[in-house]
């Protein structure tokens, strides 16, 4: 009843009320060591009441989905609501009363998929391929499929049904020998994260990963440490993805510009008067907001409050245009912002969160762009990443990293690691992949809020090189 | 108060606690009814009834509740066993209907799974109930408290309260049961850009007192932050790690430094310590169940020790061994979860009282918080990070001014090794503020450290 045909006749005495339901099924697979790990099922289904009265706000959420769980959840909100709109923040009725109608469907939402048996069978033979060598400790290929069914419907009419299919995953191995140890990934833990089917471990190279995740993590673990110095840095996609979501992402977060994450996830440096005029980067920076990519994970129709999402620029030719702000920042700040406002499950109220972030490409092949690197390091696959709470002091460091000298690639290096500052750095975009460098990936990790939310955000970037950054390598 | 929906005080929290455990208790004899010859079945449960208040600049900027309730089921059937994982409805028919169904599909799935050599199971059954009521008052209320605390400040924060609960049953018979009403108000008081400082206050018992003695700590301490502030040049500098500055440290540590199965497979940011390597003798840390508010029983049953021995005096001395990875490398089962992370690590003191920490550090950095580490080299377990909220210049054990925010970069071998000067004499206990899908129940418990030196890079 819930995802579908009409709700109970509900009475609530409120300026403005809606119910978001979420209902999300995933499987767990994963084989560890050549030993299939215990299967573990989730099906969580619940729903958010919010409501706007008397000019506050407020909220409850049950997994009583019964007509009268409902109510009572509506009669929570609406009690919170006017318990502290005398101490509001902001005032309600100035609010948008989203009213949007539709569906969104993932790709390949009803095609079929291997059974569960095959599943484990192809995660079993990636497993044999990596444990391969006697100094390969710890390997493992894991597989979640997920489904989503997500409603919102609101007392001015909105009635919007999305649907989601999920594929994440992805292989790991770690070699060790002498006091060394290094462990390699298919693109970052989970990083194969994508909306679609099965088809999508195809896109990634899936079959046959074992393997070549198992011998790169014995290169890396015989390979001397990065150098440290003053140079380029070609960072593939796979590293470019945290580049984005920590220090352009973030900072762009209107809600931290407004000051609601101070006390957890930060500040940021950027202020209000910045949008339109600051320079982020250099001319090649173009970043968009953009839902519209059918595979990226976190498209949709519409944000958890009832904005319609559209494809826009953040950052043009450098400039920075507009702030990562749904329909309640955008009325507080008078900025206007995107349709991001999201929650990571119903039993947490939406704030304003990245989405698909993306850093548009350029017209360089990857050829090109070492070529054009004298000296420098091609840094792949994200493996630490820490930011100051105004995001802007960086640290990143990644699983592989390899020497460029003279435009040529040589010997691979372990634990490459960079640092620099956000406003600096964009600064120093000195080339930008054309389409064959650019990869859609993303994370379902994005932590923040208060309370804490962990959401699913997608980000395609081709490959790009930086000049005159910090580098450096492990401890010696 | 506008209306007595939103009740959420220490009697109706009680009664919230109460019901969770008969339901709770009810649907696993509904399990153990629906069980077939030769299977068997372990459940987990949680369930809170939590009140969230967000505020920003001293004012709510988001107010709700939650109530949620799952449990997860897994079946066993000889070496094979699959676990299903389902939100409740709180309808007791209903979700008896829907956990037996989960026994259903998890049958029809065990066909298609192969046994599992590292399961494990307790051979014993040990049932125990542990049950704090606290005494909080209705949210509404403690909100009204603390805005009126904080007036004329930038006040930013979270305030949640309510009972937490934790169940564990299984076809052997055994019953356990955790429930905590708690409340936790996380709170900084901002002066302008990132200058601000940071407060906690969290417990079973709600006290407007203690309210106004950490307003009171935290102003004083935001006058100083208002000073002209510095900017200190990468190097080498002395510094104090204030207890909630090592909580970060400890934080980054979860992250598998304790865990059997990453000691095993050398993968521990703390591996180089099977080969001998030694922090300071000062250090000794322990997984204390004792303190804190962490279950005494963990997701498969097994009963919590009262202590797990991590590093006594410098050197390594025990790891988290969940059953998973006893049975695979051998070892004893400890109480840890499948993450095999602390959920109450705790440092022993030192001999330095916290109020003569500022003479002992003499000249350098007062650091309060630090924030967002990660490793720079895991195997050398070096680490890097921020400082965070009040992080002041000293000189001749005098606050000078507050700083600008720098990044370290750093061995713990070396900030808790050879430049461990001295710990704080009184460790303080805190309490997690983490709310990540549910209210987690974790503690940590730190002294405050004086390093010789800790290196800046930026």
């Amino acid at each position: 009843m819930p995802y579908e045909g009409p709700l109970p006749p509900l009475d609530v005495r409120a300026d403005f009320w809606s119910l978001r339901f979420v209902d999300e099924h995933a499987e767990y697979l994963a084989v560890r060591k050549n030993i299939a790990q215990p299967l573990e099922v989730t099906t969580d289904s619940g729903a958010m009441a919010t409501v706007y009265a008397e000019g506050g706000l407020g909220y409850a959420a049950t997994s009583d989905l019964s007509p009268a769980g409902l109510a009572r959840a509506l009669e929570q909100a609406l009690a919170w609501a006017r318990a502290t709109a005398s101490l509001g923040l902001f005032d309600t009725r100035a609010l948008p009363r989203p009213a949007a109608r539709g569906t969104y469907d993932a790709p390949s939402l009803d095609a079929g998929a291997p059974s569960r048996r095959e599943f484990y069978e192809m995660l079993g033979a990636e497993s044999r391929a990596a444990g391969f060598d006697p100094r390969i400790v710890d390997w493992e290929a894991s597989l979640e499929l997920r489904t989503a069914t997500h409603r919102l419907i609101t007392s001015a009419g909105g009635d919007v049904v999305q649907r989601y299919r999920f594929v994440m995953g992805g292989t790991s191995a770690t070699a060790h020998a002498d006091g060394e140890t290094q462990t390699r990934t298919l693109a970052g833990q989970r990083a194969i994260c994508q909306q679609g089917g099965p088809e999508i471990l195809a896109r990634f190279g899936y079959a046959g990963s074992g393997r070549r995740v198992a011998e790169e993590a014995l290169e890396l673990m015989l390979a001397p440490n990065c150098p440290s110095g003053t140079m380029d840095v070609l960072l593939a996609p796979d590293q470019m993805v945290l580049q984005i979501h920590e220090s352009i992402g973030h900072p762009l977060e209107l809600d931290r510009i407004l000051g609601d994450e101070r006390n957890f996830a930060g500040t940021s440096f950027v202020t209000p008067d910045m949008f339109g005029s600051y320079r982020y980067g250099s001319e090649l920076l173009d970043v968009t907001f953009d839902p519209t990519i059918p595979e990226e994970l976190a498209s949709y129709g519409w944000d958890d409050d009832g904005t319609k999402a559209e494809r826009v620029h953040l950052i043009r030719r450098g400039i920075l245009e507009r702030p990562l702000g749904g329909a309640v920042s955008q009325a507080r700040a008078g900025l206007p912002g995107v349709a991001n406002s999201r929650a990571d499950n119903w039993n947490r109220p939406p704030i304003d969160r990245m989405a698909n972030l993306n850093l548009e490409p350029g017209n360089a092949s990857f050829d090109d762009l070492v070529a054009r690197v004298e000296r420098g390091v091609f840094m792949e696959t994200n493996s630490s990443w820490s930011i100051d709470d105004s995001r802007n002091k960086f640290q990143f460091g990644c699983e592989r990293g390899q020497l460029i000298e003279n435009g040529k690639l040589g010997a691979v290096v372990k634990n490459p690691n960079y640092r620099g500052i956000s406003a600096n750095f964009w600064r120093s975009l000195a080339a930008v992949g054309d389409t064959s460098t650019r990869r859609v990936l993303g994370t379902p990790y994005c932590g923040k809020g208060e309370p804490s939310q962990i959401i699913r955000v997608g980000h395609a970037s081709p490959a790009c090189v930086f000049t005159g950054v910090d580098v450096f390598g492990g401890d010696k | 108060m506008a209306s007595d929906v939103l009740a959420n005080d220490a009697a109706l929290a009680i009664a919230a606690a109460d019901g969770f455990e008969a339901h709770f208790l009810a649907l696993a004899d509904s399990l153990q009814r629906a069980l077939t010859s030769g299977d068997r079945f372990t459940a987990w449960y949680e369930a809170e009834s939590s009140d969230f208040v967000r505020l920003n600049r001293a004012k709510v900027r988001q107010a709700g509740r939650v109530t949620q309730q799952s449990i997860a089921v897994r079946l066993i059937r000889g070496a094979r066993h699959a676990t299903h994982t389902l939100t409740l409805s709180g309808d007791l028919a209903g979700d008896i209907a829907q956990a037996t169904a989960s026994l259903a599909g998890l049958r029809s799935a065990l066909p298609d799974l192969a046994d599992d050599p590292h399961l494990l199971l307790p051979d014993t059954v040990t049932n125990s109930r542990h049950v704090v009521d606290g005494a909080l008052p209705p949210s509404a209320e403690a909100i009204g408290q603390v805005l009126d605390a904080a007036a004329g400040d930038d006040l930013v924060g979270i305030y949640a309260a309510g009972p937490v609960a934790r169940g564990f049953a299984n076809s052997e018979g055994q019953r356990n049961w955790h429930a905590v009403t708690t409340y936790n108000l996380d709170f900084s008081l901002h002066h302008r850009a990132d200058k601000a400082v940071k407060s906690m206050l969290a417990g079973f018992a709600w006290s407007a007192d203690e309210l106004r003695a950490k307003m009171h700590a935290a102003r004083e301490q935001l006058a100083l932050v208002t000073r002209e502030p510095r900017t200190l040049a990468p190097g080498r500098y002395r510094a104090w790690l204030a207890p909630s500055a090592m909580e970060e440290i400890a934080s980054l540590l979860r992250w598998g430094g304790f865990s059997g199965r990453a000691m095993a497979t050398r993968q521990s940011a703390l591996a180089r310590m099977r080969d001998g390597q030694k922090l300071s003798p000062m250090v000794t840390m322990a997984e204390d169940y004792a303190t804190g508010v962490a279950p005494s029983f963990q997701n498969d049953g097994f009963t919590r020790p009262g202590r797990v021995p991590l590093i006594e005096a410098g050197a390594l001395a025990g790891s988290l061994v969940s059953p998973r990875t006893a049975r695979e490398f051998d070892l004893a089962a400890n109480g840890a979860n499948a993450w095999e992370a602390p959920e109450a690590l705790s440092m022993a003191g030192g001999s330095l009282p916290e109020r003569d920490a500022l003479a002992a550090l003499d000249t350098g950095l007062a650091i309060g918080n630090l924030w967002y580490m990660n490793y720079s080299d895991r195997v050398a377990c070096r680490m890097t990070g921020m400082t965070r909220f009040a992080t002041f210049w000293v000189e001749g054990g005098r606050i000078v001014a507050p700083v600008n925010v720098l990044r370290f970069d750093d061995t713990l071998y070396r900030m808790l090794g050879d430049n461990l000067e001295a710990l704080s004499a009184e460790p303080e206990l805190m309490l997690s503020p983490e709310s990540y899908g549910s209210r987690r129940l974790a503690s940590v418990r730190m002294p405050g450290a004086l390093l010789a030196e800790l290196a800046f890079t930026l």
